[in-house]
């Protein structure tokens, strides 16, 4: 059967490039078809009706019709616009953060109903979370895990004997955890604590609600989120843009904080 | 990328090339504009083309507010008539010919020449936000409208800003965000809607 020349699907609108004298290309996500790019006519202009419909980080309804390079847009209705995410900068960065790592993570056209649900919650999670870092590592833990890039925690990446409790070394590029007698000349290996071990573990194996009741002190925080972000870095072959801006807005945050 | 057969002549073929690389102009809009250009007088092509080198030539970036401008500092910010004490701070130069078409605003402005987009890897460094600070610091200046877009990245960078510019104790306002001229309630989005609700005015007269 012939694809309808009309659709109507939910989706979370990822990011957004102008395009033409008042057209966007807005690329979306959504549950059943996934990632797709599709195109916003006039939406640059302020008498749009759409355009408040279609900003980055909002869920809606849209009405797409089929176009032949890329669908377009013929109608939107919000359905959640995240309002806090909108107001405070260090929410928004993360959840920009988000929409990024889905956009380079999800193939295009490829459905995934676990992953669009996954970024509904991080991004209410996002809106009304005291700690959106934790937030933030789950969300990647799940994703890497989603798209089939789980890292191994249980048994070292080198030589598979199970792990022993105590410090070991996390090596992205052989895929997980490694043990002290594996590490030697692996290129990116980094030192991984017992503590950060088992909250990689917690995070891969748990709800976000009982990740979400774990408390964790700065450095730990820091030691958990280097690890998770060398091994994206290392999936995605790339850096990923947002985070030199959370990074940004942390430093500046912890200089104001000194000078006040 | 060179569509032309052999038949087409060498410089038209170059022409066709050149306009090719201009945005939003296709193959066949290249061709077509080309062969507009080739039937012109030649009068009018030449002041096309000199139109085009001396806007290279002469137009540079005012050194106080980034706008473009033939002599720098530009005359806005050289106009003895202007409110000096404000600012109005915008995303391109083209807002600016926005606000000025309005006449209703007196005071100065500065251009950020972007906004701030995290995912494209636009961030404040590539703003001119160091410019507008040093600006701030004479102490001249008691306001600062926040005229960046009123979408996702003119918000983010607005949020950026007040958050630099607070601690400095200027005066820092927003434009209004609300209901467009000639647009229907019922197409409203919620922020929009909000907004405009939080923002409404008491009737005159």
């Amino acid at each position: 059967m012939p694809a309808p020349r009309m659709y109507k699907t939910e989706a979370v609108v990822l990011r957004q490039r102008r395009f033409g004298e008042a057209d966007r290309f807005l690329t979306i996500y959504t549950p059943a078809l996934g990632k797709l790019d599709v195109k916003a006519r006039g939406v640059r202009k302020t008498t749009s009706r759409m355009s408040g419909h279609l900003q980055p980080l909002t869920r809606c309804v849209l009405q797409l019709a089929q176009g032949h390079v890329s669908d377009v847009v013929a109608g939107c209705e919000t359905l959640e616009s995240f309002q806090p995410l909108r107001e405070d900068l260090e929410r928004l960065s993360r959840a920009l953060y988000t929409a990024e790592l889905i956009d380079r993570f999800v193939p295009e056209r490829t459905h995934s109903f676990p992953t669009y649900r996954l970024l509904v919650d991080t991004l209410r999670r996002l809106s009304d979370a005291e700690d959106q870092d934790q937030v933030l590592r789950y969300f990647e833990m799940r994703l890497i895990d989603q798209c089939g890039f789980r890292p191994e925690l249980e048994v070292c990446s080198g030589c598979g004997s199970r792990l022993e409790p105590e410090d070991n070394h996390f090596a992205p590029l052989s895929g997980g955890a490694v043990c002290r007698s594996c590490v030697g000349g692996l290129a990116g290996a980094r030192p991984l604590s017992l503590n950060a071990l088992k909250v990689l573990r917690l995070l891969q194996r748990q709800s976000y609600n009982d990740v979400a009741r774990v408390r964790m002190d700065g450095a730990l925080a820091h030691e958990v989120e280097r690890h998770l972000r060398s091994f994206i870095v290392s999936v995605l072959e790339r850096d990923v843009n947002a985070t030199s801006f959370i990074e940004r807005l942390r430093r500046e945050g912890a200089r104001h904080a000194v000078e006040v | 990328m060179n569509e032309s057969t052999p038949a087409t002549a060498a410089p038209l073929a170059r022409l066709i090339d050149e306009l090719y690389k201009l945005p939003g102009i296709g193959p066949k809009s290249a061709q077509r504009l080309a062969y507009y250009l080739l039937r012109m007088p030649v009068a009018e092509a030449q002041s096309l083309a000199s139109a085009i080198v001396e806007v290279k030539e002469r137009i540079t970036f005012c050194a106080v507010c980034q706008n473009v401008t033939e002599v720098d500092p530009c005359r806005i910010c050289t106009d003895s008539e202007r409110d000096r004490t404000i600012i109005c701070v915008v995303e391109e130069p083209l807002d600016i010919m926005a606000i000025e078409r309005t006449h209703s605003y007196r005071g100065l402005h500065h251009v950020l020449h972007g906004a701030i987009s995290p995912i494209d890897g636009i961030g404040p460094e590539d703003l001119k936000i160091a410019e507008l600070l040093h600006r701030l610091r004479s102490g001249e200046v008691q306001e600062i409208i926040l005229a960046t877009n009123p979408n996702l990245e003119g918000e983010a960078t607005a949020m950026y800003l007040t958050r630099l510019i607070r601690p400095l104790g200027v005066r820092i306002t927003r434009l209004a965000r609300g209901l467009p001229v000639g647009g229907d309630l019922e197409y409203a989005d919620d922020v929009t809607l909000a907004r405009a609700l939080e923002g409404r005015q008491e009737m005159q007269g």
